[in-house]
C-alpha cells in the first residue's frame, strides 16, 4: 500500500511551497518533503553588473529581509575593494542593523509566530492574529505594537534611504551620516525598544512559562530535532548579528568548527534534489547523510535559538540575564527544541534594543567620516551576516574594474531548509500511524515549522507566518479520502 | 539560413542636408547601391533618438546606417556630434544585448559623395550577410511554452 | 450602486514580498482600507484558495492587485484566472509594471540559470548532476511537479490585460493610498494610465537647481569611486542617475539617502523604453567632440545595459537578450 499526503500551504497554482507526505506499506510515515516551486537565479544575472550595485540588487531576493541583503552584500564589496569602513560608518551599519533585527523579530513574535502562544494554539484561527493578540494583552499595548515598529523603522529609512531596500551601502562606509539632532532624537525611540523588548519577553514569561501545558509543548518530544548549530560571535563567544566569525557547535553543544567568511566554502556545501528548486546546505566535513538527526549527519539549523546555541552568552547585560534563564527553563544548551526558537527570538530582540541604545549615545555615530574612497583592485569578496531568519553568506568574484563575473548567495532560510523537512517529518510521523491521519497533525506541522519564520522569500516569496495549510489525504489510486484545511 | 540566400534588411537614417542629397546624386547619377537599404529621411543624425534604431532592430532591421554631414557641417552646429557619442554608447549596451556592434553603423557622407553613399550601402550589405539574420524574437509568452 | 462593498484580491507572482510589505507599512492606514472594501483573496495574509477565486462570477472582484513579474506557468495561469474575475487590475509595484530588477534574468535563460544554480556555483555539492524536474517520479512511482520555468521574466502586461500601474520598488504609501482612494470614489483617469505624476523625478529633485545649464561630462564616476556631494546633482557629479529618464513621484528616496536614482519609477508617458531614452539624453552630455575621447569616456560606462534597464528590462522594447547569443 502507497499512499499520498499533500499539504498545499497554498494549493499548488498559487506556489509557495507543498508539503508531500508519503507512507509505507503499514500506513506509516516514510518520508515527508517540502517543495519550493520558485527560482529566480540572482547569481546568474549579477554576473557583468559592477559589484557596488550589489547591495541595491541583492535586497531584491527578499523584501522581508532587505536589510539582511543588503549589509551582507556590502561587507561582500568591502572585502572585494579591501577597504574598511570607517568607525563611524560601521557604527551607523550596526545602527541600521540591530533596528532591523529588533524590528523583524518583534514582528514576528507579534504578528506571526507569537500569536500560537499568547492568543493560545488552540482557539479558532480567526483569533490567531495581531487582533488576537490586541484583543488579549489590550489595545493600548496592541496600538504600541504598532507604533514601534513604525519607529525602528523610520530609522532605517531615514539613513538607508528606503525601508524596503536600502540604498546606503558603499564599498568603505556608507552613503549618509547621522546628525546630532537625529541622534538624540532616535536615542530616545532606541530606549523605548528595550522597554518593549522587556515587555515582550515578560508576556512570554507570563502566558508561556507560567502555563505547565504550555511548557509540555515546547520541551515535548514532537518538537525535537538534534543537530548541529550555526551562527555569528564576537572574539569572546557572545551573539553578533553584523560582524563576527561563524561558529558550529554539534548537537552535544561541543565548538565543532569556528570560521571566518573566506572559508565557508570548506564548511558549507549544498546538495540538490530534484523535486524543489531550492538547495539543500549541509556542512561539508560531516557529509550529507540525507534529512537525518545527529552527530553524524551534516544538517545543521541557524537562526535565533542556533545562535544562542552556538555562542557561550549574550552581548548586553539584560539579554544575558534571560539567556541564562531559558537554558536553565530548557535543561542546558544546546536546546533541541524548535519551539524555543520563540523565545531565543525575544531575547536576540532585547540585544539588539541594548545595542542600539549604546550605539546611539555614542557620540562619535554623528562624526562625519563615514567613507574611505578604496584604493586597492578589487578581485574576490566575501560578506556575511546573521539574518533574522540565520547566516547569510553573499560571495563575489569579479574582473579588476569590479565587474562581476561569479556571484555565490546562501541564503538564510535555506540553511534551515533540511531542518525545516524534518521537522515536519517528526510531526507527521508523530501523528499518522496505521494510515490514520489525526486532526492534529494539521496544527503540529504548522507549529513545528512557524518557529524557523520560513521565509520563502528568499528564493521563493512566502512570506512567513500564517500560512493557510490543506492537507489532501490520497489513496493509492490517487483519490481524494480525505482533506483537513485551515 | 545560410549568407548566400539571406537577403538582410538594412535602415537607414540620413540627415536631410548632406546625407539624403549625398544617396540621392548616387540615384540620380544613376549609382546603383544595394537595394536591401530603406532610407528614413530625418532633420539630423543628432535627431535620430536611441528608441528609433532599437525599435527598427527589434521590427526586423538586420543593420542600421545612421548618417549624417562630416564633423563642423553639421547645419545645426552639433547635432552629428550628439549622434557621434550616442552611437558609440548605444553599440556598446546593444552588444550587451546580443546585437554585434557592427549592425549600427554611423558614417559621414556629404551632399557631394554619392559614391561613397554608394560604397557604404555595398560594403554594409556584405557585413551583414556575413554576420547573418539578427533573428529578434518578439519575446512574447507564447514564444516559451513549446521552448 | 449597491451597498455591497467592493470585492479586492492581491495576489504576488515572482515577487520579494516587499510590495506586501509595503501594503503592511500602510499601518493604521490599512484598517481604513479594509473598512471600506472586502478583501476576497491574498494569499499572504488570508486563507481564501484559488477554488474560491474559480467559483466567483466572472468580473466579481472590483480590483486585483498583482505585484511581481511573470516568470513560471503557475504564475501564467493564476493572473489569466484573476483578469477573468476582475474588473480592474492594477499592476502593483515595478517587477509588475516593468519587471523589476528579477528581469535583469533577461540576459539569460534557464539554461543558464539552472546552470549556475545547480552545477557551477561553488558551493554546490551534486556529483550526479541532478537538476529540479517539472516532473520527477519518485522511487514508490509517485509523481511530483514543479511549474515550468521560463527562459524570459514578463511584465504583468505582457501576459494579461493590464487597466492601472503602481509604479516603484516598492511603491511608497502616499502612491498605493491614493490610488486605493481614487479607486474607491471612481475617479479614475483613462485606462492604462501610471498612477503617479507624469513629469521627470528631476523636476521634483531637490538637487535639481545645482545642475549647470549646460551639463558636461569628462568621465563617468561610479558611486564607490568618489565621495559624493550631498547637495549635489548626481549628473553635475559625473555619476550616472537616471533622474531624467524617471517618473516622479516616489519623493526622491534614493536621493535623500544620497544616492543616485535607479529608475524604479519607469518612464513618463511619452516614453516607451526608458534605457533607450536615458541613453539618448546622457551620451549627449559627453563631453567631447574627439572620436577617441568619446570611446574613453564610453568606457567608463561600465554596464550600460545593466544601469538604464535596471528596473525595466521586460518592458523595454528589445525585452530580453537575443536568445542566440545566450551562453
Ligand atoms: S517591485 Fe520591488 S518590492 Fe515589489 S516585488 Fe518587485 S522587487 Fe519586491
Ligand atoms: S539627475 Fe538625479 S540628482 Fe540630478 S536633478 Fe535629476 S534626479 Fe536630481
Ligand atoms: S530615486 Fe529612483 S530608484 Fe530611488 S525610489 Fe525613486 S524612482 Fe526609484
Ligand atoms: S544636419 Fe546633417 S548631421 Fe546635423
Amino acid at each position: 500500500m502507497s499512499k499520498r499526503i499533500t499539504i498545499d500551504p497554498i494549493t499548488r497554482l498559487e506556489g509557495h511551497g507543498k508539503i508531500e507526505i508519503f507512507l509505507d506499506d503499514n500506513g506509516d510515515v516514510d518520508r515527508a518533503i517540502l517543495q519550493i516551486p520558485e527560482l529566480r537565479g540572482f547569481e546568474q544575472f549579477a554576473v557583468g553588473r559592477p559589484a557596488e550595485e550589489m547591495p541595491r540588487i541583492t535586497p531584491r531576493i527578499c523584501g522581508v529581509c532587505p536589510t539582511a541583503h543588503h549589509m551582507a552584500s556590502t561587507k561582500a564589496v568591502d572585502d572585494l575593494w579591501h577597504v574598511k569602513p570607517p568607525p563611524t560608518a560601521k557604527k551607523i551599519r550596526e545602527l541600521i542593523y540591530n533596528s532591523f533585527q529588533f524590528e523583524d523579530h518583534t514582528l514576528h513574535f507579534f504578528f506571526l509566530g507569537g500569536p500560537d502562544f499568547v492568543v493560545g494554539p488552540n482557539v479558532p484561527k480567526a483569533e490567531r492574529n495581531i487582533l488576537g493578540v490586541i484583543g488579549k494583552v489590550g489595545l493600548e499595548i496592541g496600538g504600541q505594537v504598532i507604533k514601534i515598529r513604525r519607529l525602528t523603522r523610520e530609522i532605517i529609512n531615514y539613513l538607508g534611504g528606503k525601508i524596503i531596500h536600502p540604498v546606503c551601502g558603499l564599498p568603505g562606509g556608507v552613503s549618509k551620516g547621522l546628525d546630532e539632532e537625529h541622534r538624540v532624537e532616535f536615542l530616545g525611540w532606541a530606549k523605548e525598544t528595550v522597554e518593549f523588548a522587556q515587555f515582550a519577553l515578560k508576556i512570554f514569561n507570563d502566558v508561556v512559562l507560567q502555563n505547565k501545558e504550555y511548557v509540555d509543548i515546547v520541551v515535548g518530544d514532537a518538537y525535537q530535532i538534534k543537530t548541529y548549530y550555526m551562527g555569528m560571535v564576537t572574539p569572546d563567544n557572545k551573539v553578533e548579528f553584523y560582524d563576527g566569525d561563524i561558529r558550529v557547535v554539534d548537537p552535544d553543544g561541543k565548538e565543532f568548527a569556528k570560521f571566518k567568511a573566506r572559508e565557508y566554502l570548506d564548511h558549507i556545501s549544498e546538495h540538490v534534489e530534484p523535486w524543489t528548486y531550492i538547495k539543500f546546505p549541509f556542512l561539508k566535513n560531516v557529509g550529507w547523510k540525507g534529512f537525518e538527526e545527529g552527530k553524524d549527519s551534516g544538517v545543521f539549523r541557524v537562526a535565533p535559538l542556533a545562535r544562542l546555541n552556538a555562542a557561550d552568552g549574550m552581548q548586553s547585560p539584560l539579554a544575558q540575564e534571560h539567556y541564562e534563564k531559558m537554558f536553565e527553563v530548557l535543561g542546558g544548551r544546546p536546546s533541541h527544541h524548535t519551539l524555543a526558537f520563540h523565545w531565543a527570538r525575544l531575547i536576540e530582540a532585547l540585544q539588539a534594543a541594548e545595542t542600539m541604545v549604546q550605539l546611539l549615545e555614542d557620540k562619535d555615530i554623528t562624526n562625519t567620516h563615514i567613507r574611505n574612497i578604496p584604493t586597492k583592485t578589487p578581485d574576490e569578496g566575501f560578506g556575511v551576516v546573521e539574518a533574522p531568519r540565520g547566516t547569510l553568506f553573499h560571495h563575489y568574484k569579479t574582473d579588476e574594474k569590479g565587474i562581476i563575473t561569479e556571484a555565490n548567495l546562501i541564503v538564510a532560510t535555506l540553511n534551515n531548509a533540511a531542518a525545516i523537512n524534518m521537522s515536519i517529518e517528526k510531526a507527521a510521523k508523530s501523528f499518522i500511524k496505521g494510515g490514520k491521519v489525526d486532526d492534529g497533525l494539521l496544527n503540529m506541522v504548522e507549529m513545528g515549522f512557524r518557529p524557523y519564520d520560513p521565509c520563502h522569500a528568499c528564493g521563493t516569496h512566502c512570506l512567513p507566518g500564517d500560512m493557510p495549510l490543506e492537507i489532501n489525504i490520497y489513496d493509492r489510486a490517487g483519490e481524494l479520502v480525505k482533506q483537513l484545511k485551515r | 539560413m545560410s549568407s548566400e540566400n539571406f537577403d538582410p534588411t538594412l535602415i537607414g537614417f540620413l540627415c536631410t542636408w548632406c546625407s539624403y542629397t549625398g544617396a540621392d546624386l548616387a540615384g540620380t547619377a544613376r549609382m546603383t547601391y544595394s537595394p536591401n537599404i530603406r532610407i528614413i529621411r530625418v532633420m539630423c543624425s543628432g535627431r535620430v533618438d536611441p528608441q528609433f534604431v532599437i525599435k527598427a532592430f527589434k521590427e526586423g532591421a538586420d543593420g542600421i546606417l545612421i548618417s549624417g554631414c562630416h564633423p563642423g557641417d553639421c547645419h545645426y552646429k552639433e547635432g552629428n556630434y550628439k549622434a557621434l557619442r550616442r552611437h558609440r554608447l548605444l553599440r556598446k549596451m546593444l552588444e550587451q544585448f546580443g546585437i554585434e556592434k557592427e549592425r549600427l553603423r554611423l558614417e559621414w557622407v556629404s551632399a557631394a559623395e554619392g559614391a561613397k553613399f554608394q560604397n557604404v550601402c555595398d560594403e554594409f550589405t556584405e557585413q551583414i550577410k556575413e554576420l547573418g539574420p539578427l533573428n529578434i524574437m518578439k519575446g512574447d509568452i507564447n514564444e516559451y511554452r513549446e521552448a | 450602486m449597491s451597498t455591497e462593498k467592493p470585492k479586492v484580491a492581491f495576489y504576488w507572482c515572482a515577487s520579494c514580498g516587499g510590495c506586501e510589505e509595503a501594503v503592511i507599512d500602510l499601518a493604521e492606514d490599512i484598517l481604513k482600507v479594509t473598512a471600506a472594501v472586502d478583501i476576497v483573496f491574498w494569499p499572504v495574509a488570508m486563507d481564501f484558495k484559488k477554488t474560491d477565486v474559480e467559483a466567483m462570477e466572472d468580473g466579481s472582484i472590483a480590483v486585483s492587485f498583482i505585484n511581481g513579474a511573470v516568470r513560471n506557468s503557475e504564475q501564467e495561469e493564476m493572473v489569466n484566472l484573476l483578469r477573468r474575475k476582475s474588473g480592474l487590475v492594477v499592476a502593483f509595484g515595478s517587477c509588475s509594471h516593468l519587471g523589476g530588477i528579477p528581469g535583469l534574468a533577461n540576459f539569460w535563460n534557464r539554461k543558464t540559470i539552472f546552470n549556475s544554480s545547480y552545477h557551477t556555483s561553488p558551493s554546490t555539492d551534486n556529483p550526479e548532476g541532478t537538476i529540479p524536474q517539472e516532473k520527477h517520479i519518485m522511487e514508490d512511482g509517485k509523481e511530483l511537479t514543479l511549474p515550468r520555468f521560463y527562459d524570459t521574466v514578463y511584465t504583468l502586461d505582457q501576459v494579461i490585460d493590464v487597466d492601472y500601474y503602481l509604479p516603484g520598488c516598492a511603491p511608497p504609501k502616499h502612491l498605493i493610498m491614493t490610488a486605493i482612494t481614487a479607486i474607491l470614489e471612481g475617479k479614475l483617469p483613462s485606462k492604462g494610465a501610471v498612477l503617479s505624476p507624469n513629469k521627470s523625478l528631476c523636476d521634483d529633485c531637490g538637487r535639481n537647481d545645482s545642475k549647470p545649464e549646460k551639463l558636461a561630462i569628462k568621465a563617468v564616476k561610479r558611486p564607490w569611486e568618489v565621495e559624493m556631494d550631498n547637495e549635489k546633482c548626481f549628473l553635475a557629479q559625473g555619476i550616472i542617475c537616471m533622474g531624467p529618464a524617471t517618473r516622479s513621484g516616489c519623493e526622491e528616496r534614493c536621493i535623500l539617502g544620497n544616492m543616485p536614482c535607479r529608475g524604479c519609477f519607469g518612464p513618463t508617458d511619452q516614453v516607451y523604453d526608458q534605457g533607450a531614452k536615458f541613453l539618448g539624453a546622457f551620451a549627449s552630455l559627453l563631453d567631447s567632440d574627439d572620436e577617441e575621447e568619446i570611446e574613453k569616456i564610453v568606457n567608463t560606462i561600465v554596464d550600460p545595459a545593466g544601469t538604464f534597464y535596471r528596473f525595466s528590462l521586460p518592458s523595454s522594447i528589445l525585452r530580453r537578450k537575443r536568445m542566440e547569443t545566450v551562453k
